[in-house]
């Protein structure tokens, strides 16, 4: 008795479980695997996944185990040239030569595990340094939306969307257009035939002739089939993707000497996470960056995170040059703006005033929303008074003074909340 | 010339890729050989899977129902990715000793491949598993499923009762000790699922009890602990550390305790696959070996079709020499399949040697001897007893001694005259559990004192602990809930307090 069973398709992910449990295990090291991660990808670079590597002496699964040292006898194969009692130097340890031990030969040392996280357990680390709320998870790790949309006809389908009329258009053009030379004809023969008829020789030879080439003809017509499969058309559906308007984004950062790394890579993830919530909402995105010390510079992402500058700060020269691009490039009315500022809110002293007139009458008319970050731990500064004034006249206007990650996600909640009813 | 004329009646489909029909059909010619050849099998259950959930089985110990914990899930990932980059041909095959005998084809293999796990898995492994001794006396193929979903189930509701953290740290601890919690030489009771549900309550109560019992009488004492000897518990020192934690951390909740017995009967059904690894390979790759040359012989054949199966048979039987960049020890199948084949040899086509060596063998009836051989022993004995100096010249084996004292490797013995038992001691005992696990035992409670346990290490060969050793400490100290020594006790009979695992507070966690 012969029993095959097909298993193929049982439930799949049955490690799925195994899998969440090792990931939540180890989330302090994935967590910082992912953050390693996010300093080195584009802010723009969200949606795939992530080669993770963890140490795996972390990970190790321990057991009483014979170290090396005292007295091995072991056996080997392929003996080539020794004979018994010959003495031979130890090989240099680590070494691998003929030592029980498997030099790692390949890549990656032996020291690291190395696996793969999906786009979706990725944003979900993602997320949740930023502690974003659950509903807003969704929200954005959702893949885009499409909407079907028409787009003229095309010569196969299925039977469903059959267009008609266009179908039967064609039909009607290829009889017309097989069916002509004979119904030229036809109709040459009939005046033929009726001539003959009317001057008396309806029984000639001739005229039987024609008759017999008229039923003919017309049989020839009558064979031309009514449709056939190569007049059928079919309504044409495409997809395409939900989001249709356009939008640009400015990141603004000081990047005077005051800003360190650490307080660089909170403000990346503010730019983001604004990023990535306009990826949802808008088809396409510019992104500005400019950066500024006492003066502002229109730069590209990569000099934007990482060159250093010391000096001064003039915040006011930032957004003078943010108003020039707008007036320049996106003032033409069919852009969403959005403005994302991060500092830590050194400014010149008598420079805030001015920023805040630049921002409350230049700037924020224009934009959809724009939110400043203050990374600091200690006191407010100035330029975080001077924008106070500005936050209660002015709903696109967000503003909050952060100190880890997790703080930052407050910024948006108005935008988000925006967007979700 | 008759030959010649039958092999052009093939009429086993040839085509490389498989279809439900073709799979039967080998399976059936594949049945009747075995059957020709007297293979005693479970019924075999071929079951068809793809490679994900191949790379799961894999991952869970190769079985198709376990618990969770989270180390399958890393076992997952890392075959999974070195699967993705092709470095393994994966999963050759899986099968499982139970009855019915499953065994997994992948649905990615070609029919070559798929009739070549059979002959391999279904009936291969399948008669081992049958008639060895230490699948029949430590497995019950019988009851292995139905409790693994027992275990499953009990683990789960554990989980949802005390936390899944609280599962995890336990599991880690007694994966920690698992190569640990088996019994060697005691003959462990059979499995079954009613028998084990029925009694699980009963034991778990009745558990409790006696480890009540034994710290009962710890205030109540009149004697003079200083002038008695002090009498040792446990009177014998206890191999199986699993079933000591099980049956005596005072500490434990039943449920605990049900777990730590979980984990020590999966350990111990492991246990005769790491002692044969050799003989049931090598048994497996012979019998494919054998059947299918059978089926070629018969003309069932194709020519394409046998090349293919000599090709992956010759990769998995191949041994690299041990200066190849490849070497990674003695490969068991290539060890295995070449002396189960000299064992034919020797009792078909004795030589003199043969005669010298093993007179009781040569020219005997190869199926009796071979059934013999494979119903009896395990790989220590079996190259102990079987390893003849043919095979030892062709894998020209020497043996080196590492003494760490010495400045230099020494050959102590090689494939001539004066080398060959040397040779096969050698080996033999690389194979013998004993030697390649340390030794360790309980040795001792502080029964009237501060409740600490003892643990001594037999140290072999001056070998000393590897360097997770005070990981499992730490493991074991959770278990016993009080502080934990280890002492190793040196070949000249010394011993010496090698670590100590403090537990401070009650149920805390070891400090480090």
């Amino acid at each position: 008795m012969t029993r095959i069973i097909d298993r193929r398709f049982d439930s799949k992910k049955k490690s799925a479980v195994n899998r969440q449990r090792f990931m939540r295990r180890f989330k302090q090291q994935i967590r910082r695997a992912v953050t390693d991660a996010i300093q080195n990808r584009s802010i723009r670079d969200l949606d795939n996944g992530e080669q993770i590597s963890i140490p795996s002496k972390d990970l190790s699964e321990p057991q009483f185990q014979h170290g090396r040292g005292g007295i091995w006898d072991q056996v080997f194969s392929g003996n080539d040239q020794f004979s018994t009692g010959d003495l031979i130097n130890r090989p240099p340890p680590g070494g691998g030569g003929k030592g029980g031990g498997k030099a790692s030969n390949e890549g990656e040392g032996e020291d690291d595990f190395v696996f793969q996280l999906s786009r979706e357990e990725f944003l979900d680390i993602f997320f949740d340094d930023l502690a974003l709320p659950n509903l807003i998870r969704t929200q954005l790790a959702r893949v885009t939306d499409f909407k079907t949309q028409r787009a003229g006809f095309k010569s196969d389908g299925t039977p469903a969307n059959i267009n008609i009329i266009r179908s039967m258009r064609g039909a009607l053009g290829r009889r017309l257009a097989l069916g002509s030379p004979s119904a030229s004809r036809l109709r040459a023969l009939q005046q033929e035939l009726e001539e003959l008829v009317a001057s008396g020789d309806g029984d000639s030879e001739r005229a039987d002739e024609l008759r017999d080439e008229i039923a003919r003809l017309r049989a020839k017509i009558e064979a031309i089939p009514f449709i056939d499969s190569f007049d059928l058309r079919y309504n044409n559906r495409i997809k395409v993707p939900k989001p249709t308007t356009q939008a640009v984004m400015f990141c603004v950062m000081d990047v005077s000497g005051s800003m360190d790394e650490e307080k660089k890579a909170t403000a990346k993830r503010f730019f983001m996470l604004l990023y990535l919530f306009l990826n949802r909402t808008y088809e396409h995105i510019d992104v500005v960056f400019i950066r500024h010390h006492t003066v502002a510079k229109e730069v590209d992402e990569e000099e934007f995170f990482h060159s250093r500058e010391s000096g001064g700060t003039v915040v006011s020269s930032a957004l003078k040059l943010m108003h020039e691009v707008i007036a320049e490039r996106y003032g033409h009315g069919s852009w969403n703006i959005y403005g994302a500022q991060a500092s830590d809110g050194d400014n010149w002293d008598n420079d805030s005033p001015i920023c805040r007139e630049i921002l409350g009458a230049q700037i924020l008319p224009w934009c959809q929303y724009f939110a400043y970050i203050e990374i600091t731990p200690g006191e407010p500064q100035n330029l975080w008074r001077e924008y106070e004034k500005l936050f209660s006249g002015h709903k696109n206007f967000a503003m909050q003074r952060i100190e880890a990650p997790a703080d930052i996600y407050p910024v948006f909640r108005e935008l988000f909340k925006k967007t979700l009813v | 010339m008759k030959r010649a004329t039958v092999k052009k009646t093939v009429h086993l489909p040839a085509t490389s890729e498989w279809s439900f029909e073709a799979i039967d059909e080998y399976h059936e010619q594949i049945a009747r050989v075995a059957k020709e050849f007297g293979l005693d099998v479970y019924p075999p259950q071929i079951e068809l899977i793809t490679a994900e959930q191949m790379m799961d089985a894999y991952a869970s110990v190769g079985m198709p129902v376990n618990y969770h914990h989270w180390s399958f899930g890393k076992h997952f990932l890392s075959t999974e990715k070195s699967y993705r980059r092709g470095q393994m041909g994966l999963a050759y095959e899986i099968v499982i000793n139970s009855n019915p005998c499953i065994a997994y084809l992948m649905e990615e293999n070609t029919l070559t491949m798929q009739a070549l796990v059979i002959a391999h898995a279904a009936y291969g492994h399948n008669s081992f598993f049958k008639g060895n001794y230490l699948f029949q006396t430590w497995t019950n193929a019988d009851a292995i499923i139905d409790y693994l979903i027992f275990a499953r189930h009990y683990i789960a509701e554990c989980e949802e009762r005390y936390g899944e953290e609280e599962v995890e740290l336990l599991l880690d601890s007694c994966h920690a000790l698992m190569n640990l919690g088996v019994d060697r030489y005691k003959r462990p009771p059979k499995l079954s699922l009613a028998k084990e549900k029925l009694r699980q309550a009963e034991r778990t109560e009745y558990l409790q009890s006696q480890v009540n019992q034994l710290w009962r009488t710890l205030p109540v004492h009149d004697t003079k602990p200083d002038k008695v000897q002090v009498q040792r518990f446990p009177p014998e020192p206890e191999e199986n550390l699993l079933y000591f934690v099980e049956k005596h951390a005072p500490l434990l909740e039943p449920w605990q305790r049900e777990i730590v017995r979980i984990v020590r009967k999966i350990a111990q059904y492991f246990f005769p696959q790491r002692q044969t690894q050799v003989m049931n390979e090598g048994w497996a790759c012979f019998w494919h070996y054998t059947l299918l040359n059978r089926l070629y012989d018969e003309g069932l054949l194709a020519d394409s079709f046998m090349l293919e199966f000599l090709q992956s048979h010759t990769n998995v039987v191949y041994q690299p020499a041990y200066n190849e960049r490849w070497y990674n020890g003695i490969n068991p199948y290539a060890l295995g399949f070449a002396m189960w084949q000299d064992i034919r040899r020797i009792c078909e086509s004795p030589t003199e040697e043969d005669y010298a060596w093993f007179p009781d063998i040569a020219g005997s009836d190869w199926r009796e001897t071979m059934e013999f051989a494979m119903r009896n022993f395990k790989d220590e004995s079996f190259v102990a007893q079987y390893l003849s100096p043919k095979v030892m010249r062709d894998f020209r084996l020497f043996a080196i001694l590492d003494d760490e004292h010495e400045p230099k490797l020494k050959v102590s013995a090689i494939h001539d005259g004066s080398g060959y038992r040397r040779v096969r001691e050698i080996l033999s005992d690389q194979y013998n559990l004993g030697s390649r696990e340390p030794n360790i035992q309980v040795w001792n409670v502080d029964l009237r004192g501060d409740r600490s346990l003892t643990l001594r290490h037999q140290q072999y060969r001056r070998r000393p602990l590897g360097g997770t050793a005070d990981e499992v400490m730490k493991h074991m100290a959770r278990l016993w809930g009080f502080t934990v020594r280890l002492e190793t006790q040196h070949e000249d009979g010394t011993v010496e307090l090698a670590q100590e695992t403090r537990i401070e507070k009650r149920r805390g966690h070891p400090d480090n």
